[in-house]
């Protein structure tokens, strides 16, 4: 079976996506999905700015606002921001290195398959009533309290999750290392590269403690386990270590894929090289480094004593060194550059200023003695904001525009792409900077509601309308994004006119096997390389065209995760139902079966022949004339 | 690939487990699965050290009265044996011998079985005095850390047999070389675990 010859009609679509392992299909599912739950979170964060507006406000009741905030953390780091980001590293990682494929098309299949389904697994608790409340940390002296099956669907949904999370990470860590084109070296591979390349090193470290924790805490609830009841000789506290072992890298897993996009953007719209390329590699591996090294300043007023505090604080503000050499060196970029402002530009530029604002704060807390006042108010609410929303975000919605022709190919609207930052950044610091004040004004997070008469009201009130006009923003970007799809303008190879990176020298979108010859790579910026010689095809090739070797669809990854749904519930129910256990069983013993079958069945891919690619490379080139 | 390529001793690559492409990524992915791995069991080791012989008031077991250290050197001989078995067979591996591949692979799944058994035994033997799972902060996290261990044991036993069967008849190939061989390095990552665990659970138990 050859799927150059496609079959067409709803069933086949849709099972062509179910069953889909090209990774830029799994990137476009990915950046769905993230979409899908970034709306979800977002609705829950208009309702507790809602809630927030005014003092003494009931719109919402106490508990109910308990399992929106939760929500919304758990969703928008878990559910939007990483899939978002891996949803750009799957559609633009392979291209840099010259790939044709990543290297376990199957298993990356299967880490969507666990995302979407341990998203829908979190979520369904809205269905029941029955939500996840105890923070998006869940530590364990509240969550071994929560009543009802609100933790179980956090601790299910989020292993599940997890375990896609994982397989997602060595995917890219075997691909980058395997697959990378002739002459692509380490120390010539696009920036994205570099940090998917960090970031999933990181999600290898540290998404099994997240792993165990979750398991603990299952245990305590579902399975009478005793791992954080004092009662029974269990300490509470280790709960909070594998957490934030897991937690301090996770932001670092967010916020260097984000540093990756913005480093390709201000290197193609300042059309020149990426400034101090190898201080950027380097400061980006310490990051990860020292990521894993300072878990514990955000547990400083647990009591660990003032050489466990001094130690991380001092780690904690060492990790400004690297960040700044960041900053200088995007700042160094632009400098003396012919510059473009164009809608991911405009981020990028937005980004700076609100990252260091972010960072800064992030500095103040590092100091322990200044953390005691910070801790638990709405400054800790207003710099994780900062560096999640100034940072992610914006990189996530620059990273939208910027690859949105090579996924889609078609180009969004750049005046729509310019009201949506505008309404977006300016609502941003009006929500967000007015909460550092909140916080030193006594407000502590998490709060229902307020007391009127405190000074507290028309701060919280600007924070409300900077949100609204966040939404805003954000609609416009879907507006935007609905309105070019219609609209279907197909775009060429290289939309921007400046593109430096492999990922602009092939079709927009790329045909499913991305490159019909393998690339040859001549230093850093490839592409920028053959435009500045005049190269006519943009790619030397490292070989003739020959038979290239693709994967199978599979329904497997889907019925895999499937099985660990199904086992999910049962866990959760089976001390107050009989068919409980019965469940969990079925569904694990489901997806082994999957598994099996799959181990079993030998699965070699097939060929597409040099003759089937030279006619689809002669369609490719009539269609654009 | 192409399954019907036949081999001889002389044709076999000298590293049939990372002779194709899709091999060598297995091989670097499985590397690094064990990375992630080691990183669980020391989440694990943790929690166990941390939590170990605490219980509730007036709670009876320790860690010195609980071990039996004669058993546990008995499982710890078989496991290390396994490890060993294990290795012949991939040097028969390397050598294209297909069958006395098989046969100490199979000399590995049963000395696994057996330490499988062995601890089975040992955990019920631990029920039935009242050490049971919910029992107590320490029994929660003995079990957790030797009983994922165990588990894995009983995921490699599934997996080697599963693969000796469905190769029987076909022998070596380039595409299942590569299942055979990091079936062992999981294996040798299994041994080296319970090496940590016999020291750090039983011998600090009972000596430390």
């Amino acid at each position: 079976m050859s799927s150059v010859a496609q079959k067409s009609g709803f069933g086949a679509t849709l099972w062509d996506w179910l069953t889909t392992v090209d990774h830029k299909k799994i990137g476009i599912l990915y950046l769905l999905g993230g979409l899908f739950f970034f709306v979800l979170g977002g609705i829950e964060a208009m309702i507790i700015r809602l809630q927030l507006m005014t003092p003494n406000n009931d719109l919402v009741s106490a508990g109910l606002f308990n399992d929106l905030i939760t929500m919304h953390g758990t969703t928008m780091i878990f559910l939007a921001a990483m899939p978002i980001l891996f949803g750009f590293m799957n559609a633009i990682m392979p291209l840099q290195i010259g790939a044709r494929d990543v290297a376990f098309p199957f298993i990356n299949s299967l880490g969507f398959w666990m995302f979407a389904f341990g998203g829908l697994f979190l979520n369904i608790s809205w269905l029941f009533g029955e939500v996840p409340d105890a923070g998006w940390t869940s530590y364990a002296s509240l969550s071994l309290h929560s009543p009802g099956h609100g933790v179980d669907f956090y601790a299910i949904g989020l292993q599940i999750a997890g375990g896609g999370t994982l397989m997602a990470g060595i995917n890219f860590l075997v691909t980058i290392i395997n697959m990378r084109a002739p002459g692509m070296t380490y120390m010539r591979m696009p920036l994205f590269t570099w940090t998917t390349f960090v970031a999933s090193a990181m999600i290898l470290f540290a998404f099994p403690p997240l792993t165990v924790g979750l398991f603990f805490l299952t245990f305590d609830r579902m399975f009478s386990g005793n791992f954080f009841d004092h009662t029974m000789g269990g300490n509470t506290i280790i709960w909070e270590h594998i957490f934030w072992i897991f937690g301090h890298p996770e932001v670092y897993i967010l916020i260097l894929p984000a540093f990756g996009i913005f480093s390709e953007i201000f290197s193609v719209f300042s059309r020149k090289r990426l400034f101090g390329y190898t201080a950027m590699v380097f400061a980006t591996v310490l990051i990860g480094f020292l990521g894993f090294m300072v878990w514990a300043h955000h547990m400083f007023t647990v009591g660990l004593g003032p050489t466990a505090n001094a130690i991380f604080a001092v780690a904690t503000m060492a990790i400004a060194v690297p960040t700044g050499v960041k900053i200088f060196n995007w700042l160094l970029t632009i400098w003396g550059g012919s510059i473009k402002v164009t809608t991911p530009m405009l981020y990028a530029l937005g980004f700076i200023p609100s990252f260091v604002m972010g960072g800064v704060t992030g500095v103040m807390q590092g100091a322990a003695p200044l953390d005691y006042q910070l801790h638990d108010s709405y400054f800790i609410v207003a710099h994780f904001h900062y560096v999640i929303v100034g940072g992610v975000v914006l990189a996530i919605f620059a990273g939208l525009h910027y690859w949105w022709p090579k996924m889609f190919g078609t180009m969004l609207n750049e005046l729509l792409g310019k009201i949506t930052f505008v309404f977006f950044f300016v609502g941003f610091h009006m929500t967000f900077l007015i909460q550092h004040w909140l916080g030193f004004w006594g407000m502590p997070r998490r709060v229902w509601t307020f007391m009127d008469g405190q000074g507290w009201n028309i701060a919280n009130l600007v924070s409300t309308i900077g949100a609204l006009l966040m939404a805003i923003g954000f609609t416009v970007m879907l507006i935007n994004i609905i309105m070019t799809t219609i609209k279907n303008e197909r775009v060429g190879n290289d939309p921007w006119g400046d593109g430096r990176t492999l990922e602009w020298a092939i079709p927009s979108p790329p045909p499913f096997y991305n490159f019909p010859a393998t690339p040859l790579v001549r230093g850093l910026d490839t592409l920028w390389i053959e435009k500045m010689e005049g190269s006519k095809e943009m790619i030397t090739p490292a070989e003739p065209i020959t038979d290239i070797h693709m994967p199978h669809g599979s329904i497997i990854p889907m019925l895999m995760t499937l099985g660990l749904f199904i086992a999910g519930f049962g866990a959760m129910f089976h001390q107050e139902t009989s068919w409980g256990l019965g469940v969990l069983i079925f569904g694990l013993a489901f997806t082994f079966v999957a598994m099996a079958a799959r181990s079993l069945k030998d699965d070699l891919g097939y060929y597409v022949t040099k003759e089937q690619i030279l006619q689809d490379q002669e369609n490719i080139k009539r269609g654009r004339n | 690939m192409d399954l019907n390529t036949k081999f001889t001793p002389e044709t076999w690559p000298a590293h049939p487990e990372r002779a194709t492409m899709e091999a060598k990524n297995k091989f670097v992915g499985f590397w690094l699965f064990l990375g992630g791995e080691t990183i669980l069991f020391a989440t694990l080791f943790a929690t166990y050290m941390a939590l170990k012989n605490k219980g509730p008031s007036g709670f009876g077991f320790t860690t010195q009265e609980l071990y039996t250290l004669p058993l546990v050197f008995v499982m710890t001989m078989l496991l290390l044996t396994s490890s060993l078995t294990s290795v012949y067979a991939m040097y028969h591996l390397k050598s294209f011998n297909f069958k006395k591949m098989q046969l100490w692979l199979g000399l590995t799944a049963l000395l696994g079985l057996g330490f499988l058994m062995l601890e089975v035994y040992e955990f019920s033997h631990y029920v039935q005095e009242g050490f049971t799972f919910s029992n107590s902060a320490f029994s929660s996290a003995f079990y957790t850390l030797v009983g994922t261990h165990g588990f894995h044991v009983a995921v490699g036993l599934v997996w080697i047999t599963l693969l000796i069967f469905r190769n029987s008849k076909r022998g070596l190939n380039l595409y299942n070389a590569t299942k055979y061989y990091t079936f062992s390095l999981y294996w040798h990552f299994i041994d080296v675990v319970w090496v940590f665990i016999f020291t750090v659970v039983y011998l600090m138990g009972v000596v430390g």
